[in-house]
């Protein structure tokens, strides 16, 4: 669990989710529907982005499981996707924000500069009521732009 | 002595100074305002206001949550008013308070007041005998600076041409948390706050609004290891656990087991208006002499090029539909209930719930935490009083209590179901001549609070002689509720509008973004756009024909020249733009939208273009941020949106059965802010949502003729009014 290993007695059945917030305190990823439809509980296991909501506990030993918490590597206060989350200011209530960065970072993780149709695939499932997604697809295509020209 | 100003009303009614600012922490002010972030960034553009008159830098400020015994009372965060009410309360309080410590300031550099500067908090006297300047600063001031003083009304605040904060797009106060997953260590969200030795509830509801609790087994949840009460009054069901999964197990379990009375109640999901049309009502003619007449048909045209036209519009209930479902924290002890909720209305909440449960006022402690997007009234405060009970019978331990996904759907409150009928007679010259507006639906408001009897959820469940109070309007003066943007901002010589606001709530309802607005001006604009079409005027020309305040017709002309609309411009096959306009409350923000829409098997909107006049910007990006949002989410109504039900339950229950706007739906957008930093600042919140819906259904008829008059324009509503066209 971004990057340190955490030993837990639950209930095998448990989902994800709680376990993240209520036994390691890691409250960044959010309840939303627990049906596994909005996204808002999304986790990167072993670098994809899926619901902790619908993924059992017994389902998780020995994976790579990264948070919102665990987005920025060790040293750095952001990420490249949470600085240009706030310079484009991409938020409004910021309930769904933790899960909708856990998507983009894991398609910008296999797929370093995607078209719109690509971003829209991978981010469809993550529903935001506010209508903040003009300012998340800017964000994550300054972070695609950015690495183009870097490259 | 100086000319007492004007001081806003919120600030009159706490005018004690240290309720709105304090110089605690050392380089650092906190500002304490009554109003509360819902995710619009208000408590940024408040804080910039309040900057801006203490001369302190945006980043010195921090802005305290929200909590009954020490912040300021003012009313609820609603109807756009935060910036009007909140924000301007606080630029007059710090603007006194700025006078207050540049007096002290003064007094100790032996200087005269009027020579004291003010910047990053520090008050600087420069003078002319090559010294360094004097300094001092708030912190250094504030314990000889006492603020526990009554505001005077004697300090004006900036002149706008002063202003350096006010105007610049500062970054959001609570974006690093958010983005981040926690602030400082702390919870970001309500649903994050964790208190030692928090328990979790969960509630088990009945199946249907009007249901009864016949019989229980509580045995089996009372069974499972780390369960520690079911609470069970009447038809009021709950549990508590030690651990969240646990809480919502029991709760399984416990629904499992339960027999309920229920009764068919609601009315025909595909005849709303119908249903609205025949039920009792309290008429209020907002305009003119009412209708004077029996039949539309009896109008008669005076001549024989003038015409006449009638149209009926309708909304269908509309879910708030919040990503995060509504959470609330209680803890009892011998001194208080404290309580933590992500209500719009803290202090009303507070004393709903002093008054259910028969308690002092001050007994209650409620505390203000961010919550998910709620865009009107949600769960936000029924859920708090179910944790209230909750924790009731575990005294000295918090309760926190999350409402899970089909509760919020099923049991918060809904955006009503409306239906307006339009009529009209246009001369031959192009102008209209008479006007006739009838509007049916419940009120909109039923917020804890707004009635004498108890209106929280939790307590009509516990006692089954209660009834849901109706719901109620504010009056029209201060920006209505059904009868929200009612009557038409344009111009015309007979314009009678009646208002039925009917009586029976079959579905519980509540405010939703914009009241009834949102349907009374998609049909105004939809019904402005048929008149234009059939007087073959250009629809901008026609609706500026009508309008005689320049703002109005600027900020039309500007989204105009925006979108590079020209009359009868050719466009794709397919393809149509619509305009809309709307004086938001008719004394509020302006705002001009042209949307562009393809239409191939259901409606894509392509660019959306608005230009939005809310009078002195404090925060443009933020201004920005709520139109887009706002644009984004009226898309997502009027396009996909209708509660489902049938004639006993609510059928949604899952994102699945209310599918709401995502990524691949979203269109381009352009706005345009008109500042005028002379003018009143407005709320902006609310403005562009009928716009927005009425420019969508003018592109599509300009796309298709085809006029949708029922919401949402989704494949079921089109193919309907196809079918009506043609027969």
């Amino acid at each position: 669990m971004n990057q340190c290993d955490y030993t837990v007695r639950v209930e095998e059945n448990t989902p994800l989710l709680y376990i993240l917030r209520n036994d390691l305190k890691l409250k960044g990823t959010k309840f939303g529907c627990g049906l596994g439809q909005c996204g808002a509980c999304n986790v990167l296991i072993d670098g994809r982005a899926v619901n902790s909501c619908s993924t059992p506990v017994w389902d998780c030993p020995g994976k790579a499981i990264q948070t919102i918490e665990g987005l920025p590597a060790a040293g750095e206060l952001l990420s490249a996707l949470q600085i240009a989350f706030e310079e484009e200011q991409a938020i409004q209530c910021g309930y769904c924000v933790s899960g909708i960065l856990i998507s983009a970072q894991g398609l910008l993780s296999v797929n370093p500069n995607p078209s719109d149709e690509e971003i829209f695939a991978a981010l469809d499932a993550n529903l935001c009521r506010c209508g903040t997604h003009v300012r998340f697809l800017r964000a994550i295509k300054k972070v695609t732009s950015q690495r183009v020209k870097s490259t | 002595m100086n000319k007492l100003v004007q001081l806003p009303p919120t600030l009159k009614n706490n005018p004690l100074l240290k309720r709105w600012v304090s110089f605690e922490q050392d380089g650092v002010v906190t500002l304490r305002s009554g109003k509360v972030e819902l995710g619009q960034g208000i408590l940024t553009a408040i804080a910039q206001m309040g900057a801006e008159e203490l001369g302190v830098s945006i980043s010195q400020v921090k802005v305290a949550p929200l909590t009954t015994p020490i912040s300021p009372s003012e009313a609820s965060t609603t109807g756009s008013r935060s910036i009007q009410e909140g924000g301007e309360a606080m630029r007059f309080a710090c603007a006194e308070i700025r006078d207050i410590f540049a007096a002290a300031a003064a007094k100790r550099l032996g200087v005269p007041k009027e020579s004291v500067q003010t910047k990053n908090g520090v008050f600087s006297c420069s003078h002319n005998s090559g010294r360094p300047p004097l300094s001092l600063s708030y912190w250094q001031l504030s314990a000889g600076v006492s603020l526990d003083v009554e505001v005077s009304g004697a300090v004006s605040p900036k002149h706008h041409s002063q202003y350096s904060l006010v105007g610049s797009s500062a970054r959001r106060l609570d974006l690093r948390g958010k983005i981040t997953g926690s602030k400082d260590g702390q919870a970001v969200f309500l649903h994050d706050i964790e208190l030692p030795g928090m328990l979790h509830g969960r509630m088990v509801r009945p199946p249907s609004f009007h249901a009864r609790l016949i019989s229980v087994d509580t045995a089996v949840a009372l069974g499972l290891s780390g369960v520690l009460e079911v609470v069970h009054e009447n038809s009021f069901l709950g549990v508590i656990a030690e651990r969240e999964e646990t809480a919502i197990k029991a709760a399984q379990l416990l629904a499992s087991t339960c027999t309920w009375r229920e009764q068919e109640c609601l009315p025909d999901e595909g005849a709303l208006a119908n249903y609205l049309f025949d039920q009792a009502s309290e008429d209020e003619v907002l305009s003119g002499a009412g209708l004077e007449y029996e039949n539309p048909k009896s109008i008669q045209p005076k001549s024989a090029k003038t015409f006449e036209l009638t149209s009926l519009y309708t909304r269908p209930y509309l879910s708030h539909a919040s990503i995060g479902p509504s959470c609330g924290i209680a803890c009892w002890t011998d001194e208080s209930l404290e309580v933590w909720s992500h209500s719009q209305s803290i202090y009303a909440l507070r004393d709903e719930i002093a008054k259910i449960l028969e308690l002092p006022k001050n007994f209650v402690v409620a505390h203000h935490a961010d919550g998910s997007g709620c865009y009107g009234h949600n769960g936000a405060d029924d859920v708090t009083f179910d944790a209230a009970v909750l924790a009731g019978c575990v005294r000295g331990k918090p309760v926190r209590v999350q409402w899970m996904r089909d509760e919020e759907f099923n049991w918060s409150p809904m955006g009503p179901a409306m239906a307006l009928k339009i009529s009209a007679v246009v001369s031959s010259s192009g102008q209209i001549e008479r006007w006739d507006q009838e509007i049916w639906g419940n009120r909109h408001i039923s917020r804890p609070g707004r009635s004498p009897e108890p209106g929280l959820l939790g307590a009509w469940l516990r006692d089954e002689s209660l009834q849901p109070p109706p719901p109620v309007d504010m009056p029209i003066a201060m920006g209505g509720g059904s009868q929200r943007n009612a009557v038409p901002y344009y111009e015309f010589p007979n314009k009678n509008v009646l208002n039925h606001a009917t009586l029976p709530t079959p579905i519980r309802s509540s405010a939703l973004r914009a009241l009834g607005a949102y349907l009374n001006i998609f049909s105004i604009e939809s019904f402005m756009d048929e008149l234009a079409n059939k007087a073959q005027i250009d629809p901008v020309t026609f609706r500026i024909n009508h309008l005689q305040d320049p703002r109005a017709i600027e900020v039309i002309k500007s989204v105009v020249k925006k979108a590079g609309w020209e009359p009868g411009r050719a466009l794709a096959e397919n393809e149509g733009i619509g305009i809309a306009f709307a004086r938001y409350k008719n004394i509020g923000n302006y705002a001009a939208v042209i949307a562009h829409v393809e239409v191939v098997e259901s409606v894509r909107v392509k660019h959306v273009y608005a230009s939005v006049d809310c009078g002195c910007v404090i925060n443009p990006d933020g201004v920005i941020n709520q139109c887009e949002g706002g644009i984004i989410q009226v898309l997502s109504w009027c396009l996909k949106e209708r509660l489902r039900f049938d004639r006993t339950r609510i059928t949604t229950k899952s994102w699945d059965d209310y599918p709401i706007f995502k990524f691949s739906d979203v269109p381009l957008i352009d706005i345009e802010l008109i500042n005028r930093p002379e003018c009143e600042s407005l709320g902006v919140g609310e403005g562009v949502t009928g716009p927005t819906a009425a420019a969508v259904a003018n592109a599509v008829y300009n796309a298709l003729k085809v006029r949708v008059r029922d919401l949402p324009m989704d494949a079921e509503n089109i193919i309907k009014s196809i079918n009506a066209q043609e027969s």
